[in-house]
Order: structure tokens, then C-alpha cells, then sequence
């Protein structure tokens, strides 16, 4: 982590969360703190509740107990409304990409800004769409429709519209999932750069060893609802725990 | 069979929140206008040339089927007067909105069932649209307004269909079968068919809409979702139809 980014009060602030499915308890007394301008990559296994984790963030699933913080606002208390002025400065880039298959990438990246257009007063949409596009590296593809491009494409895609309404956060749930190593570390490195230009904070949720390592300034491995262990990567690498080292094997 | 019964209640219950829902959110903004407008032309100009078709042929049917025995008993004369009270009372909307319920609802359903399972849907609402407005209240509406349309355009296709077998077999002009028509037509046969088609519409739209967006399952549940909401719809259409003969029968006593 950047020593600047400590600075800065938190944008994320998770105190003793959790969250249950019927008999399912699936986080228990979670904590998170994320500074301005950090990347946090989250990994844990299958069904821990990383997904969870990051849907409570953006207030898509309500919590149990516990404190969540997110730009200072107590997402839990907020009505619809201010959820709605929160979400425009939250990216979030969703494990399938989830391109809208019936329009085309343009209108897919002017989908978020329609709502929002009095924070991005004085930009163009056209103009935001194509400096978007640009920052993935595929403009040539602004008339595509979803069906006609690659997984890689895809997740370019919905990263140029995660990033369009400039969000002081973003989270990222398996950025690279269902890719090739390649392209997977073209996605993690983009999103390191991404990162850099719009200082933005992110929240990674991965089980990509290579992705929390490229993109994560601190690595937190979820298990058993909880933080099991927290630090840097090379940190959490050295870590002789049976359960943390199992990550890494 | 207890299970079967409380499942039964427990899904109309769940439908009519879900519709009081859509009446709740549908008069205040923000109005997705443009959507609407492209679901209404999408509802409209992709189900017409279906809906015309069988229109067209079930008037041709309906003619040939009767005019034997019209002419059996010497009341072929009669013919423009039965076969246009049939189609507009009860051919033509029960017909068409079968053939949307089929068409337009399972269409719907799939559509929104698969946006759940690939998380677009999510996707909206973090986006800062509200789903519920752009996806179903446009639905909703544009099934509602457009099915009474293609109501009304089966019905003189229908008719017209009804007039050419009329016109060869018979030797009736095409002018003195539709002045028959009209002759024998009443405000009180066009106006219960119309008012009725725009429930028929709604249920359609609803319940398309209802099994899209609560569908789960993954990818399996797409199809289920799409089957779930022709089956339910085109049942909701008869219970309705009935419902409206029941009402329709009332005020025709009074």
C-alpha cells in the first residue's frame, strides 16, 4: 500500500459484519478498513462469501449486524435515494461482466450515466464514452454488441463502465474469471493502472493468486466468515498457517 | 395435495404484490418514456404478422365450418351478422391473447430471467435505475396498451378472411358483408372485447414479467421461467375471459 493512501481517512469501514442465508451464517464479524486510493484483494474459497461481502458494500444485499461505511455514509440507514447518490460514486464490476445483451457497448457504457448526469456536468457523453473505451484499449469495439465479443473483451467492457462515472470505488468480484493466464494478467494489470489514473479505491474479490498479487496493495484471505489473515502478499505468502498456506499451493 | 394448495396461494400471492408493486411505482418518475416506446413497438410490430395470420385464417375457418349448416337451414344471410359478434366478442381477443401469452409473455420471461442469472438486473440497480421501472412497469404497459391493438387488427383481419370466403363462395360483396356486419354489430359487443383485452394485456405483461424476475436456478431456470409463464398466462386469460362474459352478461340483463 501506498504510504499516501494511509493518510487518508477510510473509504470502506467494516466493523463486525454479518450476514446469514436461512441457516447459512456466511460472514461472522467481518472487518475491512480500505484509505483513499488502496487496493484490497479479498481471496477466500468458493461459497465463503467474498460475493457477499462486496453485494453488502454496494448495498445489494441488506446486513445482519454490524457497522458498514462506505464514502462515510452508513449504508444500512440509507433510503433508496441516497443508496442511488452513493452508488455514483461506487463502481462495480460484476464476475460475468453483465453487459446488457440487447444494446450495443456504447449504450452499454451510457446506461450508467443517464442517471447521473449532474456529476459529470460539463463532460460530453460521447466524449466520456470514448475516453472510457480508450483507457481499456478498445474503442474499435464501441458499436459491438456483447455477443460479438471475446471474454477478455467482455470484462475490458465492463470495466470502461465501471470506471465512466469516474467512482472514488471500485469492486471488482473475480475480475478474472473464466480467462486464459494472459489475458487474466492484462485484466489485473489494467486494473493497477486504472487504479493509478482515476486514484481510486478497490476492493478485489479473487481466488486468482496472480490477481491479488498484481492488483492488491494488502491481501485479507475470508475464511470461516471471518479475517483469517491480513497483511501484504509476500506477508500472507510466509504464512505457515495450514488454511492460509493452502491458498497458496 | 395440502402442499399443491398452499403453493397455489402462496404464488398468487406473490403475483398480486408484485402487481400492486407495478401500480404503486407506475405514477411516479422517473418515466422510462423510451422504453416503453421500444417495448410497445416490439410487442406490436414483432407479434403482428402472427397475430394477423392466424386471424386471417381462423376467419376463414370459422366461415367455411358454419356456412353448411347457415345454408341447411336457409340463414345463410346471417352469416357477416354471426361470424363478426364471435370474433369481436370472443375469437378475436381470447385468440390473440393466446397467441401474445405464447409469444410476447414466454418472451418476457426468458428475457428477464436470463438478465437475473447473469446479474445484469444488479447490474441496473448499481447503476442507479431502478429494474423494477425500466424492465417491468415499461413491460407491463406496453403489453397492456398494445394487446387491445392487436386485438382490434385480428378482429377486421379476421372479418376480412370471413368476407373473401363469403365473396367466392357465395358470391357477397365485400361491401355488403362489412354493411352486414356493421348492421348487426353494437357498441356493447366492441366495447366489453376492448376492455377486456386490456386485462388480458396486463396479465400477460405480469406475469411474464413476475417469473423473469424472481426466476433462480441458473441457466435452467431461463427455461422453466419462459414455459411457467405461457402456461400461468394463457390460464389467467381464460379465468379473465370468463370473469369478463360473467360481468358483461350482467350489464347486457340490465
Amino acid at each position: 500500500m501506498s504510504s499516501d493512501a494511509q493518510t487518508y481517512p477510510s473509504v470502506v469501514s467494516i466493523r463486525n459484519l454479518h450476514k446469514s442465508f436461512g441457516s447459512n451464517h456466511v460472514l461472522r464479524g467481518f472487518h475491512l478498513d480500505v484509505a483513499a486510493g488502496e487496493n484490497v484483494a479479498v481471496m477466500g474459497k468458493s461459497g465463503s462469501g467474498k460475493s457477499v461481502l462486496i453485494k453488502c458494500i454496494i448495498g445489494l444485499e441488506p446486513i445482519d449486524e454490524g457497522q458498514l461505511i462506505v464514502l462515510g455514509k452508513d449504508v444500512p440507514k440509507l433510503s433508496v435515494r441516497e443508496l442511488d447518490a452513493l452508488r455514483a460514486d461506487v463502481g462495480f464490476q460484476f464476475q460475468g461482466s453483465a453487459l446488457y445483451d440487447s444494446m450495443t457497448v456504447r449504450e452499454n457504457l451510457e446506461f450508467p450515466l443517464r442517471r447521473h448526469l449532474e456529476k459529470i456536468k460539463g463532460y460530453r457523453t460521447e466524449d466520456l464514452v470514448k475516453e472510457a473505451l480508450e483507457n481499456v484499449g478498445l474503442l474499435n469495439a464501441i458499436d459491438l454488441l456483447p455477443s460479438e465479443l471475446s471474454g477478455g473483451m467482455k470484462k475490458r467492457i465492463a470495466l470502461a463502465r465501471t470506471i465512466i462515472m469516474r467512482p472514488k470505488l471500485i469492486l471488482y468480484d473475480e475480475p478474472t474469471s473464466g480467462l486464459d493466464p494472459i489475458t487474466a494478467r492484462e485484466i489485473s494489470r489494467l486494473i493497477v493502472d486504472i487504479q493509478k489514473q482515476y486514484q481510486a479505491a478497490s476492493v478485489v474479490i479473487t481466488h486468482d493468486l496472480a490477481c491479488a498479487r498484481i492488483t492488491g496493495n494488502r491481501l485479507v484471505i475470508l475464511a470461516d466468515g471471518n479475517n483469517y489473515a491480513e497483511g501484504k502478499y509476500e506477508e500472507v505468502e510466509r504464512m505457515t498457517d495450514p488454511v492460509v498456506h493452502s491458498f497458496f499451493t | 395435495m395440502l402442499h399443491l394448495l398452499r403453493q397455489f396461494f402462496f404464488t398468487t400471492g406473490q403475483i398480486s404484490r408484485f402487481a400492486a408493486r407495478y401500480w404503486r411505482e407506475v405514477w411516479f418518475p422517473p418515466y422510462e418514456f423510451q422504453e416503453l416506446l421500444k417495448q410497445c413497438f416490439l410487442i406490436g410490430n414483432k407479434s403482428m404478422a402472427l397475430v394477423g395470420t392466424t386471424g386471417f385464417i381462423m376467419g376463414i375457418v370459422l366461415t367455411l365450418q358454419t356456412r353448411p349448416t347457415l345454408i341447411e337451414f336457409g340463414a345463410q344471410s346471417w352469416m357477416p351478422a354471426m361470424v363478426g359478434i364471435a370474433i369481436v366478442r370472443e375469437i378475436g381477443p381470447v385468440l390473440t391473447a393466446l397467441i401474445c401469452a405464447g409469444k410476447v409473455g414466454s418472451g418476457i420471461g426468458a428475457e428477464l430471467a436470463s438478465m437475473k442469472v447473469t446479474e445484469q438486473i444488479d447490474s441496473m440497480e448499481v447503476s442507479g435505475t431502478n429494474p423494477f421501472k425500466y424492465l417491468v412497469i415499461t413491460r407491463v404497459t406496453a403489453t397492456t396498451i398494445m394487446i387491445p391493438v392487436l386485438v382490434i387488427m385480428s378482429d377486421l383481419i379476421s372479418l376480412g378472411g370471413s368476407a373473401i370466403v363469403e365473396n367466392l363462395k357465395g358470391g357477397v360483396s365485400f361491401t355488403l358483408y362489412f354493411s352486414k356486419v356493421l348492421e348487426f354489430l353494437q357498441f356493447g359487443d366492441l366495447l366489453p372485447s376492448i376492455i377486456k383485452s386490456f386485462f388480458f394485456g396486463f396479465a400477460i405483461g405480469i406475469i411474464g414479467c413476475y417469473k423473469g424476475y424472481t426466476s433462480s436456478r441458473g441457466t435452467e431456470g431461463v427455461g422453466r421461467t419462459a414455459n411457467e409463464a405461457v402456461v400461468i398466462a394463457s390460464l389467467l386469460v381464460f379465468v379473465l375471459d370468463f370473469i369478463a362474459v360473467l360481468v358483461t352478461d350482467i350489464f347486457y340483463e340490465l
